[in-house]
């Protein structure tokens, strides 16, 4: 929030940006930082993309002529939120975006999975296409490993160009310590009702999974962590029942699909086996 | 439903003071549009309600709230309405259990599903699927409510917190039971997605499209969908399963935040793929599977997997034991490697049958090859001072 003070009109106090992120609707987006939009090489390509490209820059960095027009102004304005959507998304990738998200994730600011069994896991934004005005951006579980709808509509008509295809994958890439376990509550249960014991519990648990990756890491030599090629054995499921009989079709589907989980279990127990 | 109504017009004129029946009332409550109308009839049988008496309290009383009966000795008995009121409400609950399961009631929910009462399935790939509500267990107080999408096959937390029961005293997940979702699909299959998908352009993958096209969904509306299997769902699946992707390039599944959840959302693409696993769900032939296997989620150099032998080795103890004896003298070392590293991933309820097949160890390694076609491994030098300073670096160091 440093640059809140870069505008010299002290009046208006408050950066476009800041004023962009803390409008409704857009709780999901982080402060990207000036240096990065200053750097022109970071918005390679996008001028292209944006309709008075420099004047919505100027807007972004509070450095627009105050004597503009107000009819412009308007249309400006959604070419600023573009273009800062745009700038937004080449910015999370970053090793400094990436940071700013991960608090945004571990505060749960983009919300919860719904699915059951994955334990208000939260979740990370996440487009389905990197050209805008395409698709409206969703909401990645690392746990199911699925992509939902947002819950709110003003959520649910953000542009997913602001965000990527890369964004969340990245993120585990990166901090692949930060993979959300299989079972059991999610490392960061964020909710202050249950700050409690769960989150206590959580602490140690992520404390010692840390633990065990050290340890790991040092017998192996070679930094690689835990294995994660037979998590998803840990995963649960939920399994439809009449009268507490299996449903035929369903459970047929079932166990195919946890013999297509075995097969690529050992399909990469055998090739981790096969590293030297 | 008509019969609900002329019922409850019946009973209106006896309470003068209000001009709707409790049922309808109670159904009307924001928060309670899952609740279908129970039929007064279903509830003054006393056959339908065998057992329940003993499970809420002030029987006699909730029974007259329900049924809108004025009550015969006014007050003295009862201590409190709101006791008695959530009384009724259980025993409403439990009724609804038992109804949604009869014919009427079913009907009644069709009805509800259709105009899209309990809403729609939040996974993306589910394309809008209508779920229904369903509980994880028959005996109230223990579990709110959850939604089935039979997409998926798969239950989810309600978007709205009002069907949390955090304003009733009791939860509600057993006031729609445990065996209704599957029921209603098992009634209605022409609402129940089958178990098996075909990508609808030939030569797609199951996996998701990398930009949804319009003429692909059209395609697939064109020819009419049969299920083979008469008892299954005859509806055609959303069947796409979600690929991550970084830059472009799927993740590959050697990485270690590669994907590991895909079979939960994976479809066959023909109904008799499923009969290649048995009711212990273990591959009945192998090739066939792997066929199929290699085009949804193999790369062309995945070929372990061929040697993936069912028959082979029960579980850890086998598979070190056979390795030991059966692999010849010039392999005893890379076994041992294998061993080291079976006991560190230390999963005592896997098969791990792939790795005790005897034709594991002919296949090349080609190391090369896999760094350049997978993803897995990446280095990141931020270096926030330079020019292109806040811009990612990425090295490909391969495996």
């Amino acid at each position: 929030m440093e640059e809140i003070s870069t505008g010299s009109d002290s009046d208006y106090s408050s950066s476009w940006i800041s004023w962009f992120l803390s409008s409704k609707g857009n709780e999901y987006f982080c402060e990207v930082d000036e240096d990065f939009i200053l750097d022109r090489f970071n918005l390679t390509g996008l001028n292209n993309e944006v309709a008075n490209y420099s004047q919505a820059l100027d807007l972004i960095t509070d450095t627009l002529d105050d004597d503009i027009q107000d009819d412009l102004r308007g249309s400006l304005d959604v070419q600023a939120r573009l273009l800062y959507g745009l700038i937004h998304a080449r910015w999370i990738v970053t090793a400094r975006g990436l940071q700013k998200m991960l608090e945004k994730y571990k505060r749960g600011d983009f919300g919860r999975c719904p699915r059951v069994y994955c334990q208000s896991q939260p979740l990370l934004p996440v487009g389905l296409t990197d050209v805008p005005y395409q698709k409206s951006v969703k909401l990645y579980c690392g746990r199911c490993e699925d992509i939902y709808s947002p819950k709110s509509s003003r959520h649910g008509s953000i542009d997913g160009a602001y965000f990527g295809t890369t964004f969340p994958h990245l993120l585990f890439l990166v901090y692949p310590s930060l993979l959300p376990p299989k079972s059991g509550p999610p490392d960061f249960p964020g909710v202050v009702q249950n700050a409690g014991r769960e989150s206590a519990d959580s602490r140690s648990r992520r404390r010692m999974r840390e633990e065990l990756e050290v340890s790991a890491a040092a017998s192996e030599g070679a930094g690689e962590g835990l294995s994660t090629a037979a998590v998803a054995l840990k995963a649960e499921r939920y399994r439809p029942r009449i009268y507490g009989f299996q449903v035929n079709e369903v459970a047929k589907l079932q166990r195919w699909q946890e013999a297509v989980r075995d097969r690529q279990i050992s399909r990469l127990e055998t090739y981790e086996a096969r590293q030297p | 439903m008509e019969e609900v109504e002329e019922e409850a017009e019946g009973y209106t004129s006896s309470t003068p003071t209000s001009t709707l029946t409790w049922i309808s009332w109670f159904c009307s409550l924001p928060g309670h549009e899952y609740f279908c109308e129970v039929t007064e009839d279903f509830i003054e049988d006393d056959f339908n309600l065998t057992g329940l008496n003993t499970m809420v309290p002030f029987w006699k009383e909730a029974m007259e709230m329900v049924l809108d009966v004025e009550p015969d000795e006014e007050a003295g008995k009862i201590p409190d309405v709101s006791i008695v009121e959530s009384s009724a409400e259980m025993l409403y609950g439990l009724v609804h259990q038992r109804y949604i399961l009869t014919r009427m009631g079913l009907q009644a929910m069709l009805e509800k599903y259709e105009t899209g009462v309990f809403g729609s399935c939040p996974r993306v790939y589910c394309d809008g699927c209508n779920v229904v509500p369903c509980g994880r267990s028959d005996t109230p107080g223990l579990d709110t409510v959850k939604l089935y999408c039979p997409n998926c096959n798969d239950i989810y937390v309600p978007p709205s917190s009002r069907y949390q029961g955090v304003d009733g005293i009791f939860f509600t997940g057993a006031f729609f039971g445990t065996t209704f979702a599957h029921l209603f699909f098992q009634t209605y299959r022409e609402l129940a997605p089958a178990p098996f998908w075909k990508p609808p352009s030939s030569g797609g993958s199951s996996l998701s499209p990398r930009s949804i096209s319009s003429t692909n969904s059209q395609g697939s509306r064109q020819t009419p969908f049969v299920n083979p299997n008469p008892y299954g769902g005859q509806k055609r699946a959303s069947g796409y399963v979600y690929v991550p992707r970084i830059y472009g390039f799927k993740v590959s599944e050697r990485a270690r935040s590669g994907p590991r959840m895909q079979w939960l959302r994976l479809r066959p693409e023909s109904p008799s793929d499923l009969d290649l696993v048995d009711w212990r769900g273990r591959w009945i032939d192998d090739d066939e599977g792997y066929d199929e296997d290699e085009e949804e989620e193999l790369e062309d150099e995945d070929k372990p997997m061929e040697d993936f032998d069912p028959d082979n080795g029960e579980g850890d103890e086998d598979a070190e034991e056979e390795e030991e004896d059966g692999v010849p003298e010039h392999r005893s070392h890379e076994a041992k490697q294998r061993n080291a590293a079976l006991k560190r991933a230390s999963n005592p309820g896997l098969v791990n049958s792939a790795v005790t097949s005897p034709t594991t160890s002919n296949i090349p390694q080609t190391p090369l090859d896999i760094a350049t076609r997978t993803l897995s491994l990446y280095t990141m030098s931020p270096s926030p001072k330079s020019l292109t300073g806040d811009r990612l670096r990425m090295v490909l160091v391969g495996v």
